[in-house]
């Protein structure tokens, strides 16, 4: 890594009557704008930049060196699945074919697309073990939520308004609880144990007459596999309630287990975490959402069916169902992200797909085993697909795992997510996808093992880190406390 | 080394009662603001709101995480700090003197469920 920093703002570039393109002739030249009302006339110019086009590509492109992303470098980032973006998904995605469709096309002339939502439903739908699927929801969170409307129009259809609980453990995502809440459900909390899983004894007392269902994660955000997940269950349900699978974990699981067979409901799947398309900043979301026979009247409209017109002809219908909870998306959701999850199924293929689950766990646990001498891991054993050390296993100099994370950096390294799960202080969580070869995992863990040594013998080094970036450690609180998102707003800055 | 004080009832959850009279002063410890690290924002009730003996009664926000504050007497809200609106950062510089809540005490045998400063001591492991 090198210590050049471009840190211009495109507005600094700007030069008054600058410009990098040339407008075709006014054929509007008479309209008169004081016509207009003056409501919709703008009072003075918009603030933004004149530049011709070369300093914009050079300005793009020297920002975009000052970025780390996964086609960068190695990202461990914990509970987030930040996997490789497979090339072969964006030439698909890129297709005109799919491109140039517009949604309010008629059905008959976007059989292709319809197809691509239809057979990836049905691929979901199979490695899920779960019956029905829509792709409408626009992020993980929104299909949470759009799950949990089809939990409370369950509960609704069988006369039982007062089922408002949602039971969730005390080491669930953020986004569980929020996504209940934007339900209009009420959240009660269940412990975990000792060993990080969820404590049965502490369950049973809050399954009543009241409970709507409980959320779960499965391997936890701890990657522990839950192992009571059939009593869990079976409780749940007897107490009436349904089972929501929080897909963010899925992908260990990925060709070995099945949520729809450890007797979960209702789910939905992060495609940018287990499936490979963009995350994050990187793109558009998409969080399909699953259930079981009995529950997919309730999935939102549209819908695709299909209807067989002869052996080896279908024709792909868009329907609204009548006991639809309603909408959640304009039109299909966002068919772009889908085509690159349908993509990266069909590279894999059923046989390649069985491999994902296991490489995960098998690279996590390999990097687990690494380090467990210079960092604490407060639960031992096999893990699943990421794991969680609390901080250094010498705590002695004061180096938190905020320098840690910071000092990875310095070695080219993401950081791996900090402070999460909130169950242990100096949580650091890290989960190396499938993907990743050997090699890069016997790096990382050098260096891990580096900043550790360096952490006894230099702590100030480790505490100062990171000293090779673009930048170095930013002001979080004031940057939490005075946002300035815009130019307009900088310029009206005093002092920074 | 955080600091304790003699004198303050302590709860599990990291907040602080400081009595006076009928009155109970609640803010988080100086143990929390430190975990926590720098606080950006302090979610309040309002005055004459009803607090409960372990209920939220708001949250407090670090660049680090979200945590909700909880309740360790029941009562009636009757003052806010209201410098933390604008300063939340004062819970930082002295956890202690920057209290949350001002609350008139429906119960003070509550106080028994809490802790002295020896045993917070031995709580937080220090």
């Amino acid at each position: 890594m090198n210590n050049t920093f471009y840190g211009k703002l495109i507005f600094e570039l700007s030069k008054e009557g600058r410009k990098g393109y040339s407008l075709p002739e006014n054929k509007l030249a008479e309209y008169k704008l004081n016509d207009l009302p003056a409501a919709l006339m703008r009072q003075e110019p918009p603030c933004l930049p004149e530049v011709d086009e070369m300093t914009v590509v050079r300005h793009y492109t020297n920002m975009s060196n000052n970025n780390f992303g996964v086609d960068t470098g190695f990202y461990p980032l914990g509970s987030c699945t930040m996997k490789y973006n497979p090339k072969i998904n964006e030439q698909m995605c890129a297709k005109p074919e799919f491109t140039q469709l517009h949604p309010l096309q008629a059905e008959a002339d976007i059989q292709g697309a319809l197809a691509v939502y239809y057979n990836l439903q049905r691929s979901l739908a199979e490695l899920s073990g779960l019956k029905e699927f829509t792709l409408n929801p626009y992020a993980g969170a929104h299909g949470e939520l759009t799950g949990l409307m089809v939990m409370r129009s369950y509960h609704l259809d069988n006369g039982n308004p007062n089922r408002v609980k949602v039971i969730i453990p005390d080491s669930a995502h953020g986004t569980n609880p929020a996504s209940a809440a934007v339900c209009g459900l009420e959240v009660v909390v269940v412990k975990s144990r000792p060993d990080g899983t969820v404590d049965v004894e502490d369950l049973k007392p809050l399954l009543d007459e009241n409970v709507a269902g409980m959320m779960m994660t499965n391997p936890n955000t701890l990657g522990i596999f839950e192992h009571n997940i059939a009593e869990i269950a079976k409780l749940v349900h007897e107490a009436g309630g349904l089972m929501y699978y929080d897909g963010a974990n899925l992908n260990p699981m990925l060709g070995k287990c099945r949520p729809g067979d450890l007797g979960f409901d209702i789910m939905h799947i992060n495609l940018h975490k287990t499936f490979s398309t963009p995350h994050g900043g990187g793109g558009p979301g998409s969080g399909p959402v699953g259930v079981r026979e009995g529950l997919e009247k309730f999935l939102p409209n549209p819908r695709v069916i299909r209807e067989q017109l002869t052996d080896d002809i279908y024709y792909y219908h868009i329907e609204d169902g009548e006991d639809s909870l309603g909408s959640i998306s304009g039109f299909l959701g966002n068919f772009g992200v889908m085509m690159r999850a349908y993509a990266y199924i069909l590279t894999l293929g059923k046989d390649e797909i069985k491999n994902v689950g296991p490489l995960a766990v098998l690279n996590a646990n390999y990097v687990k085993e690494s380090l467990k001498d210079y960092y604490e891991l407060p639960l031992d054993g096999v893990c699943k697909h990421e794991f969680v050390f609390d901080g250094l296993k010498d705590k002695s100099t004061g180096v938190t795992t905020l320098d840690v994370a910071k000092r990875l950096l310095d070695y080219g390294f993401h950081a791996p997510t900090i402070y999460f799960p909130l169950l242990f202080h100096e949580a650091m969580m890290i989960e190396p996808p499938e993907n990743e070869s050997k090699e890069t995992l016997d790096e990382f863990i050098e260096v891990m093992k580096k900043i550790a040594i360096e952490a006894k013998e230099n702590p100030e080094l480790v505490k100062t880190a990171p000293h090779n970036t673009p930048v170095r450690r930013l002001d979080d609180t004031k940057a939490a406390l005075k946002q300035i998102v815009t130019y307009r707003e900088l310029l009206s800055v005093d002092e920074l | 080394m955080s600091k304790i004080i003699d004198g303050l009832y302590y709860s599990e959850s990291h907040e602080f009662v400081k009595v006076e009279g009928d009155f109970g002063y609640v803010g988080i410890t100086d143990y929390a603001q430190h975990e926590l690290g720098n606080v950006v924002y302090v979610d309040m009730p309002e005055v004459d709101d009803e607090v409960e003996a372990g209920e939220d009664f708001g949250a407090v926000e670090s660049v680090k995480a979200a945590s909700d504050l909880v309740s360790p007497v029941s009562g009636t809200v009757v003052e806010v700090n209201e410098a933390l609106e604008d300063e939340p950062g004062l819970i930082n510089k002295d956890a202690f003197e920057n209290w949350i809540i001002k609350v008139e005490l429906s119960d003070k045998s509550e106080l028994d469920n809490l802790m002295d400063a020896a045993a917070y001591k031995e709580f937080i492991g220090e």
